[in-house]
């Protein structure tokens, strides 16, 4: 049990152990841990980025819908409101028809009243003279009465 | 001691025949054999395994050899950063080294104690001590290395002038005490290899001791008694490493940081 040449021997053996472990497997063993950390942290950015994307078009989504419904919303009110407008016009515009059709008819049936009464009269008169032609055939020359018969028929 | 083991029978024979290391040579210059070939074979196997896992890294997910030695990286590096804050590229790969090969070292222990002799002896080797961490000479030469580092980075980093006004003016700064802080940080310093060695040392001798008092005993009490042992010495074996690793760390942060 006592120290000996063994000593140096193990030392020997000790520091050929280190350095190859210094040389050869530390850095490469460390070397891969590092890089796989570093890929796992990588991983992590991506997702964390990833879902904050997520949030980010849900945002986007969210926004592009309301500004959709807004605009929706604001077209049926104007079509709405064009409607309105559109029936009360065509409303107006039928009145107005009916109204014109109206007086037309109003205008026709009395200018067809003046034509029937002118053409009555023109048939009672002539019915008068003749009937006064045939009273007076027998009584008066039909050349001297003309004169006076034009004159009443003209002021019928 | 050879001699003694020889002529020694019974119990006390046996005990001394399994602390007995196979050696060749006299005096300084006697060679243990068995610790020298264990400590090689368990050092080429903890660097050949890394080594493999090592060739076979990837980043993709990790293999069962891969994601063991990642394990252990880790756990060093966890260890380094923790007490060490300086930067260094020896620092952890050594702490990695002394981790590994003293738990194999002390892994050693946990073969059936007259296995490895027994097969020995039929193979021809009259002595063999199979854990190289019951040997002085490997624990110290764990330790020495280990001093020579801390007096080296002590020199690197703090210059030759930092550190002797260090061993000078600390921790009494006052030049009167300068030879009772000479004689203080004497101790300090030798005392932490001394106390790695022979923390580890101590551990390990009385533990094999243990083993060897147990199979001395009554075949039928043997498994009562080796088992909860065995058992309980997984604990010490890694502690120890672990003890050794760590006192290395801080050591070694220690020589690295500046005066107070």
């Amino acid at each position: 049990m006592s120290i000996n040449i063994t000593l140096i021997g193990q030392i020997i053996t000790f520091a050929l152990l280190i350095w190859f472990v210094m040389e050869y497997v530390w850095p490469v063993l460390f070397a891969a841990l590092e890089e796989r950390k570093k890929k796992i942290a990588e991983g992590l950015a991506a997702a964390e980025k990833g879902q904050e994307e997520i949030l980010l078009a849900e945002k986007k989504a969210k926004g592009l819908l309301k500004t959709a419904k807004d605009q929706s919303s604001e077209i049926v009110t104007l079509a709405q409101k064009q409607a309105n407008e559109i029936v009360e016009e065509s409303k107006n515009s039928a009145k107005k028809e009916g109204d014109r059709l109206i007086l037309a008819a109003k205008a026709q049936i009395d200018q067809e009243i003046q034509q029937s009464k002118d053409t009555l009269r023109k048939q009672v008169a002539a019915l008068a003279v003749t009937a006064a032609e045939q009273i007076l055939t027998a009584e008066i020359d039909k050349n001297k009465h003309q004169e006076i018969v034009e004159k009443i028929s003209s002021r019928l | 001691m050879a001699t003694e083991a020889h002529a020694a029978e019974g119990a006390t024979g046996y005990i001394i025949h399994h602390l007995t290391p196979l050696s060749v040579g006299e005096g300084f210059w006697t060679l243990h054999l068995d610790t020298l070939f264990f400590s090689a074979v368990l050092g080429g196997l903890f660097v050949w395994f890394f080594k493999k896992a090592a060739d076979n890294a990837t980043t993709e997910v990790p293999g069962l050899v891969q994601n063991f030695v990642e394990m252990m990286i880790e756990f060093v590096d966890t260890q380094v950063k923790d007490s060490f804050h300086g930067n260094s590229k020896l620092i952890a790969p050594l702490a990695l080294t002394i981790f590994c090969w003293v738990f194999l070292f002390n892994f050693m222990d946990l073969f059936p104690i007259d296995l490895l002799p027994a097969i020995g002896s039929v193979m021809g080797i009259p002595y063999l001590r199979v854990v190289p961490s019951t040997d002085l000479n490997a624990t110290f030469a764990l330790s020495i290395s280990v001093f020579c580092l801390i007096i080296f980075y002590n020199l690197k980093i703090k210059g030759l002038w930092n550190f002797s006004k260090e061993l000078l003016f600390h921790p009494f700064n006052h030049w009167l005490l300068i030879p009772f802080n000479i004689l203080l940080n004497f101790v300090e310093y030798l005392a932490k290899p001394i106390s790695l060695a022979l923390r580890l040392f101590g551990n390990l001798y009385a533990g094999e001791l243990i083993f060897m008092l147990i199979a001395l005993l009554p075949a039928y009490l043997q498994p009562v008694l080796s088992l909860p042992w065995a058992i309980f010495h997984i604990l010490i074996i890694t502690l120890q490493a672990f003890i050794f690793m760590v006192l290395t760390i801080v050591y070694l942060s220690m020589a690295h940081e500046e005066s107070h």
